[in-house]
């Protein structure tokens, strides 16, 4: 493989670099970085006139489903789905069946990840922070680590015991890896299936009430400033009252973290009203005040990470009563075009912001290696083209399962490539 | 005029014209169940399937007398013993019986959205008989039906709502239906059972009997089901019978007749007194004639635009 990306505007983050250059690859490697590289013999050149030129973009949250529920999505199908979407690394949840809350499963679900889809994306397991994700024990925490887990969670459900949350803070603190709050508190849940406010009266639907995730991300917090070692990060922020909680716990100086996904910025509980089950998920919808204080957290800085909450689930088992379908829905595809359309069309982040809760901020909470881009350096970059625009089509998506409630929205910008481990997709 | 979905599946967004026109179109067919003679043929040759996920007396009698006086074909289907206690998925259940050739089908399901979700799945005229906490419209369209026999008009009536609303499609129906025809509409209940930012329907919510007593021309009593004292929503069927029971010693206290309404079945002397309930202020038996005559318009408008 012997490039040369012409033209692109290389952002990077941790350099604050943000500049029209020419990149030389060869084999994955790359060899030169300056204003202008004419091509040498036997390098095929491409022009990026107008695209961005980004450190590879890892989303620290999906559900790849193997092993277990192979039907809904594999790491082969989830990996394709990532790189289509422009990620070269996803993080995967425990929720596996059996859970990831061993090192063998962490090995398999690892080097599975390196044998598929040209090792252009890395996978890295989340481990369950109990055994089984059933709440009572510890999970082998430390096992976990060493076999490559870099995160705790027994996300999809709560960490809710306050004696075992504690333990799970205190141990992790010894390897400095975080505990990923699925904040629930599961006796104010109940059989909910959407945000509980105004749209649940009008349809008659059970509600999951905001303090359901308030109380939990305030008790959260309150042990983290018991136990200030630990780090801690809260999934899928949706609500303003826990991301109020969560900039108050920074101002403090607590080792706090969150992360938005997509839908909830750019979705509200109003759309249930179609009674599509592809607007169920968990933590549901909430109202347009949330939507537009998880924005404004964006913009403060608030919430660092900006991660999918990929949840695949195939058309039979979405196809049911709203209240019967399972909670969730695909977003590796269309979350580069949903921020690039809401936030960075609407002024909320820059391009340089953006970049950095997709790629550099997220790999930092994780504690993995930088992505450096300088000349020596393997590449492991995503091009995205800003200013195309396409029409979300779940036909072609690359995810074994389809259920997005994008389907029909027009997005401007998207990524249209990566580099990873000596592979692209760039075409 | 005709109405503008092929489908009812709530009183949520159905304009003030089209509700007149039902409950015009009812008002001949009332005339019709007076008659010795009580079948009338719109719907000869149609066949109309009754899916009922739920169990039901009065909705499901209602609905099928309703068709059979239209002269339409009827099939009912029943959970218990069908495919669905074998695992079926609702979508495979409604689509195997379309496939049979049928024009209409009447849902009742405890899944709120269900008769939604079946316009999704099948090309047949669905009609909400009920689903989940969410709608049953033509319950809605009844009430105001009779209420408007009563009283000549819903305009400015004062109509209160009492009892568990959380957990009561009839109350949404109610809701929706009457104050898109212009009445005022309250609420009244244990705050457990009454559902958060209610207001925004347009409603007023009270907690409080006497507070809202004086100000009604007409209740509507929702049964109060024994599993949601169970599952700790109040204290008791004394206590909630004692603050929220309506009786004749209250309703005396307003000075005037006020009429009384019951969607049914009745447990007597927990929401209502059975001296209220067959006192000459109940129109309860009235509700369960008149729900014949407006589940016939609703088979017939539907059933004769397409």
């Amino acid at each position: 493989m012997k490039l040369l990306l012409k033209g692109g505007r290389l952002i990077d983050p941790i350099t604050k670099r943000d500049e029209v250059v020419d990149i030389q690859i060869t084999d994955g490697r790359i060899d030169r970085i300056a204003p202008s590289i004419s091509a040498p013999q036997g390098y095929r050149s491409i022009d990026l006139k107008g695209k961005v030129v980004a450190p590879g973009l890892i989303d620290m949250h999906v559900h790849l489903r193997e092993p277990g529920y192979e039907h809904k999505e594999t790491i082969e199908t989830g990996c394709a789905s990532a790189a289509e979407g422009g990620f070269t690394a996803v993080c995967c949840m425990p929720n596996t069946n059996p859970a990831i809350d061993d090192e063998s499963v962490a090995r398999y679900v690892r080097e599975k990840g390196k044998s598929v889809c040209n090792g252009l994306v890395d996978v890295y397991p989340i481990g369950a922070a109990t055994k089984g994700r059933k709440g009572e024990e510890l999970a082998p925490m430390a096992e976990l680590a060493e076999a490559g887990a870099v995160g705790f969670s027994d996300d999809g459900a709560p960490i809710a015991h306050a004696g075992i949350m504690r333990r799970a803070l205190e141990y992790s603190s010894m390897y400095g890896v975080p505990v990923i709050q699925h904040a629930e508190e599961p006796e104010l849940t109940q059989a909910g299936c959407m945000n509980e406010g105004m749209t649940a009266t009008r349809l008659g639907m059970p509600g999951i009430p905001p303090i359901a995730e308030e109380l939990m991300v305030a008790r959260d917090i309150i042990m983290l400033r018991y136990i200030p070692r630990a780090k801690y990060h809260v999934a899928h922020i949706s609500t303003q009252g826990a991301l109020d909680a969560v900039r108050a716990a920074k101002a403090e100086g607590l080792n706090i973290t969150c992360e938005v996904a997509p839908h909830h910025f750019a979705l509200t509980e109003e759309v249930v009203s179609s009674f599509d089950t592809n607007t169920k998920m968990n933590p549901p919808l909430r109202t347009r005040e949330d939507a537009a204080a998880l924005k404004a957290g964006l913009k403060d800085g608030t919430i660092d990470v900006i991660a999918t909450d990929h949840a695949p689930h195939t058309i039979d088992e979405k196809e049911v009563e709203y209240t019967q379908a399972p909670f969730g829905i695909v977003g590796l595809e269309t979350c580069v075009g949903i921020c690039l359309t809401e936030l960075v069309g609407k002024g909320v982040l820059t391009l340089m912001q953006l970049i950095e809760k997709l790629s550099t901020r997220p790999r930092a909470i994780l504690s993995l290696p930088p992505i450096i881009i300088k000349e020596g350096e393997l590449a492991n970059l995503t091009i995205i083209d800003p200013d195309i625009e396409w029409t979300v089509d779940k036909e072609l998506l690359k995810s074994k399962s389809k259920n997005t409630p994008f389907h029909g929205m027009q997005l401007k910008g998207k990524a249209i490539g990566i580099f990873n481990h000596g592979s692209s997709n760039l075409t | 005029m005709k109405l503008k979905s092929r489908h009812l599946l709530g009183l949520d967004g159905v304009t003030k014209e089209e509700i007149t026109l039902i409950l015009d179109t009812a008002a001949s067919f009332r005339e019709v169940l007076d008659r010795p003679i009580k079948k009338v043929p719109p719907l000869q040759g149609k066949t109309v399937v009754n899916l009922f996920f739920e169990s039901s007396t009065r909705t499901r009698i209602s609905f099928e007398l309703a068709e059979r006086r239209l002269s339409a074909d009827v099939v009912n289907f029943a959970s218990a013993g069908s495919s669905t206690s074998k695992g079926e998925t609702l979508k495979d259940t409604a689509r195997n019986i379309e496939a049979m050739k049928i024009d209409m089908v009447v849902i009742r399901h405890s899944a709120p959205g269900s008769a939604q979700f079946l316009t999704r799945v099948l090309d047949s005229n669905i009609i909400n008989a009920g689903d989940g906490w969410h709608e049953h419209p033509t319950q809605g369209l009844l009430d105001m039906y009779t209420l408007r026999e009563k009283f000549g008009t819903l305009e400015g009536l004062r109509v209160c709502i009492l009892g568990d609303i959380t957990h009561s499609r009839v109350a949404r129906s109610n809701i929706f239906g009457l104050t898109t025809m212009g009445a005022h509409v309250s609420i009244c209940g244990p705050s457990t059972l009454i559902p958060r930012d209610l207001e925004h329907l347009g409603v007023k919510v009270y907690h409080r009997l006497d507070d809202v007593i004086q100000e009604v021309d007409a209740f509507n009593v929702l049964r109060i089901q024994l599993e949601r004292q169970k599952s700790g929503l109040f204290p008791s069927l004394r206590e909630y019978h004692r603050f929220f029971g309506l009786t004749k010693e209250k309703i005396a206290r307003a000075g005037k007749p006020i009429t009384i309404m019951h969607p049914g079945p009745i447990n007597r002397d927990v929401e209502l007194s059975a001296d209220l309930a067959d006192s000459e202020h109940s129109v309860i038996l009235q509700q369960v004639t008149n729900g014949v005559a407006v589940r016939m318009a609703v088979l017939y408008l539907l059933g004769t635009t397409n």
